[in-house]
């Protein structure tokens, strides 16, 4: 059943391209924007700023992808999901597919920014392990906010009020530790970080699948 | 609330107020007589975490088993929760005024202090934007347990993993858990009982506020 629905998600997205299209030039024209805004002085581009407008960018462009995996469903089509499918199942396959989505844009976004700004990234690798760690942490707690907003009055802006208190934690840890990327520190250094970051992941997964149902039941 | 209780509340906090300005307190440099700040701002924090505490366990209760009892529960427990942060913000804004020389000077700890408001005050929009009565109080619920859990690692973990000026975290000149000596301990501890316990008496009045309030709304609708 998981496999299906994670099936049934990719394929409707292939589908209609026009979201995932719509959800890429957002990023391009955020990051585009932050090039304009800079254009002939490249060089006050500290790492520091960079990182900050990196994060700024990958943030609003996942709460935008994630706040449509609920609030753009058809009404009456849950009642359909509901009849074949155990919640459990339904918010796990959601949070894969949203972290895979989420995945490709951040990498999508790191690289638009290496192209437009500059890569001021020296230890690469523990960068994109901890891109990867964070899009997880997004997708998590997201996409059960994203039910939440999904069942009130003017989802749009709630989606927003809602996440960014929850997801601040994850923001927090991924900053410091893309500084540490940047400064080229000693992984060593890092690994508690990324300890924290996976601790805060599994939390956020652990109570999205436990607290689902409670919103699904309708 | 049993009386006893809130007798106790009353005598504790009277102490507290005698004794945490009249008492004497150790010397230390630049935080000097301020220190006095701690019998107020710290017991506020514990307070805040015990209420919010409670509304967390009154909404896996109305989850588990679903009333209008445990939701007004849940519900003005984060209130009163909420009233305790903003005095402990207001507190140590006064604090950070006369030491650190600006009242807000973007410490990790006053910044997730701030962001913990955020979570409860996102809480209470959440609250006003959906209409159903039994769909607001579960969806609240689960955003209340959620906000929680994703709020222990903002004010229990990220301090402690960066440097901070707050005192209490070592390099600074100032009151350690370790260095708070016996007089302080004789005036802090009954503080902090005695500041949760009013804020528990607050947030038990206010729910009865509230049952008389829908109590007589139904004898309207009769």
């Amino acid at each position: 059943m998981f496999f299906t629905l994670l099936k049934k998600e990719l394929t409707l997205e292939l589908r209609r391209k026009s979201v995932i299209s719509g959800l890429v030039l957002y990023l391009f024209s955020t990051a585009f924007i932050c090039y304009l805004t800079f254009s002939l002085r490249q060089n006050q581009i500290t790492p520091l700023v960079w990182s900050a407008l990196f994060w700024i960018t990958i943030l609003f462009t996942v709460i935008n992808t994630i706040a449509k995996s609920f609030i753009g469903e058809k009404r009456g089509r849950d009642i359909y999901y509901f009849s074949i499918a155990s919640p459990e199942t339904i918010i796990l396959s959601k949070i894969i597919y949203n972290f895979l989505l989420t995945l490709i844009l951040s990498f999508a976004g790191f690289g638009l920014f290496v192209l437009l700004l500059k890569n001021p990234i020296a230890d690469l690798g523990l960068f994109c392990l901890a891109i990867t760690l964070s899009a997880f942490g997004f997708s998590a707690s997201l996409t059960l906010l994203s039910g939440i907003a999904s069942k009130a009055n003017n989802s749009n802006i709630l989606m927003a009020v809602l996440s960014f208190p929850i997801v601040i934690s994850i923001l927090l840890i991924t900053v410091k530790i893309t500084k540490n990327c940047i400064d080229g520190l000693d992984r060593s250094i890092s690994t508690n970080d990324l300890l924290t970051l996976f601790a805060i992941n599994c939390l956020v997964t652990a109570a999205s699948y436990l607290l689902f149902p409670y919103i699904w039941r309708n | 609330m049993k009386a006893w209780l809130k007798i106790l509340a009353v005598i504790l906090i009277c102490y507290t107020i005698v004794g945490g300005f009249l008492f004497s307190v150790p010397r230390l440099n630049i935080v000097n007589e301020t220190i006095r700040g701690l019998y107020f701002h710290v017991p506020m924090w514990f307070g805040m975490i015990a209420l919010f505490l409670a509304s967390t366990i009154y909404s896996i209760q109305y989850l588990r088993n679903p009333s209008f009892n445990s939701d007004t529960k849940a519900l003005e427990f984060a209130n009163t929760g909420l009233a305790l942060g903003l005095l402990g913000i207001f507190t140590g804004m006064i604090w950070a005024n006369y030491t650190w020389g600006s009242p807000w000077h973007g410490d990790p700890k006053q910044n997730g202090a701030a962001i913990s408001l955020l979570v409860y005050l996102a809480y209470f929009v959440l609250r006003g934007s959906i209409e159903n009565e039994d769909q607001r109080a579960r969806l609240s619920a689960v955003y209340n347990i959620f906000a929680f859990c994703a709020m222990i690692p903002l004010i229990f973990i990220i301090p402690r993993m960066t440097s901070s000026m707050h005192p209490g975290n070592g390099g600074n000149p100032g009151f350690n858990m370790y260095d708070l000596d016996s007089r302080m301990r004789m005036v802090f501890y009954p503080a902090v009982v005695g500041w949760i316990l009013l804020g528990f008496w607050i947030a038990t009045l206010r729910i009865r506020t509230r049952f008389v309030n829908e109590k007589l709304l139904d004898l309207e609708n009769e």
